[in-house]
């Protein structure tokens, strides 16, 4: 203990004290602080880039999921398309067909009223040709049996039997 | 590392020529250990003696010795002649004395008078000098400096990623700030003392290991520096610390009151002895590795066979590989221990 007293210099305590403090601050202003920074921004750097492509990544799958979303929905609303229009093409088809027949339908009942008309028109025309004929042939019959008087007699008294039957 | 080994050595090789001091080897060794783990007012770098005049002659880098009596006296170390003479200083007359690498006071012809222990008698002056640590200190201090502002522009010119030397010490400060002071000072608070942290880490490190290059410094096995360390320690500790910490030592919560009243003191010890043992924990270390270190080294000369130098080189070679992992790990638990206190001092009250 004695040799360490004696051997201390004052002088070196001195130099040392003062040269080592004037180091720190020096090397504090000139290197700790921009290294220690420049490594702190770096590993900042680092950690950020790490994040933000985490980041990307994450954004990709979402991003493709959302792609495969919209696809989807494309494809069901094609679905949806397709099966609208082939309902309306159903319909159209069916309007056509309904209309058709209630034309044709139409068409045949008016025929069918027209045949009657003329067929009733015939008819009459018919009857009334008959009724002429008919008159004709009886003018020309009576003619013939009312030749004599004889007969002449007994039609006129067969025609007051049935009248005073009545 | 073995041409440091031998470098290292060179000068005890040189010395143990010396047709003076000839038989005395082991003395001399330990002396020269003894020396080396002091500090220095020159920058040696290596001694031979002269063949012609038998004067040991110095290679050495000269540094300015400031001392401070009544006024400044300033003059370069190489003028002390490794204490064979008296400087004269504005008409005040200084002297190194060798073993103990101080400078005295002296009179004019640079007399020592000793005591009974051979230490000088002799006034000494405040000494600021620029010594051998002192300029180590300030090498570091700039290598730190540029390599580390280094760094952080090489952060900022390649936006975020660094380049050049200063990136082997990258994953070292992150090494820091993950496992060191974020665990024990916590996320909110970690960031005040960072600078300390990293800065203490560096500095131990990197001085350690200077420790045991040739150039033969011994700067973190030296109190005053270790000291002045954990000193900061203490202060920041101390400053830094919140009610709560103080309340555990003061007056212990949860215990019944007569166990508060003995717990406080030792509490209140325990404040000094922290730091206290920071600072004898990392002084002993590498003043210990040193003192190892270079025995070995001395050994392979007072062995001088093949096969005992061959070990003892072997020997040095182990602990100098050793003495590098100890550089790393006295720097780690200096930072870690520190980081501990200040979470001591900023725990958040959770019980």
């Amino acid at each position: 203990m004695e040799k360490l007293i004696t051997e201390f210099s004052i002088g070196l305590f001195f130099w040392q004290t003062i040269i080592f403090i004037l180091l720190i601050f020096l090397l504090k202003k000139f290197a700790w602080k921009p290294i220690l920074d420049a490594v702190n921004e770096r590993e900042e750097g680092i950690k950020n880039a790490l994040l933000s492509a985490e980041k990307a990544k994450e954004e990709m799958a979402s991003l493709q999921s959302d792609n495969e979303q919209t696809l989807k929905k494309a494809r069901s609303e094609r679905d949806l398309l397709l099966k609208e229009a082939r309902e309306i093409k159903q319909q159209i088809i069916d309007e056509a067909k309904n209309e058709a027949k209630s034309e044709a339908k139409k068409i045949i009942s008016q025929a069918q009223e027209t045949i009657q008309n003329e067929k009733n028109a015939a008819i009459v025309d018919l009857k009334n040709q008959v009724a002429g004929l008919s008159i004709d042939i009886a003018e020309k019959v009576l003619k013939e049996k009312l030749s004599d008087d004889k007969t002449q007699m007994k039609l006129v008294k067969d025609l007051v039997k049935e009248v005073t039957l009545k | 590392m073995i041409f440091g080994l031998t470098i290292s050595a060179a000068p005890i090789d040189n010395e143990s020529k010396d047709p003076k001091k000839g038989g005395d080897l082991k003395t001399e060794i330990k002396e020269y250990i003894n020396h080396h783990l002091k500090d220095s007012h020159s920058f040696s770098l290596t001694s031979w003696v002269d063949q012609e005049t038998g004067d040991k002659v110095y290679l050495e880098i000269p540094l300015p010795v400031i001392l401070y009596d009544n006024g400044f006296h300033v003059f370069m170390s190489s003028s002390l002649k490794h204490g064979k003479k008296a400087v004269e200083s504005n008409g005040n007359y200084y002297k190194l004395n060798y073993h103990d690498s101080k400078i005295y006071k002296t009179n004019r012809d640079g007399v020592l008078n000793y005591d009974s222990d051979h230490h000088p008698l002799n006034e000494t002056p405040l000494d600021f000098s620029i010594t051998k640590n002192v300029a180590t200190i300030m090498l570091v201090a700039i290598l730190m400096f540029l390599l580390f502002s280094g760094l952080a522009k090489s952060f900022a010119k390649n936006k975020g990623i660094s380049k050049g030397l200063g990136r082997f010490f990258e994953p070292i400060i992150l090494y820091i700030r993950d496992e060191i002071a974020i665990p024990n000072i916590g996320e909110k608070k970690y960031k005040n003392y960072m600078s300390f942290l990293l800065t203490v880490f560096f500095f131990v490190w990197f001085l350690n290991m200077l420790g045991l290059t040739p150039l033969g410094v011994n700067v973190t096995g030296n109190i005053a520096v270790t000291f002045s360390l954990a000193l900061l320690t203490f202060i920041i500790t101390n400053f830094t610390a919140n009610k709560s910490y103080w309340g555990h030592i003061f007056w212990m919560p949860g215990v019944p009151v007569l166990i508060k009243i003995v717990l406080a003191p030792i509490e209140l010890l325990g404040v000094f002895i922290k730091p206290f043992s920071l600072l004898i924990r990392l002084y002993a270390n590498i003043q210990a590795g040193h003192i190892v270190l270079y025995s070995l080294i001395g050994l392979m000369f007072i062995f001088k066979g093949y096969v005992g130098s061959s070990l003892s080189f072997s020997l040095a070679f182990f602990i100098s590989i050793i003495e590098i992992l100890v550089a790393l790990l006295q720097a780690y638990i200096f930072t870690m221990l520190s980081a501990l206190y200040f979470g001591f001092a900023v725990a958040e009250e959770d019980h």
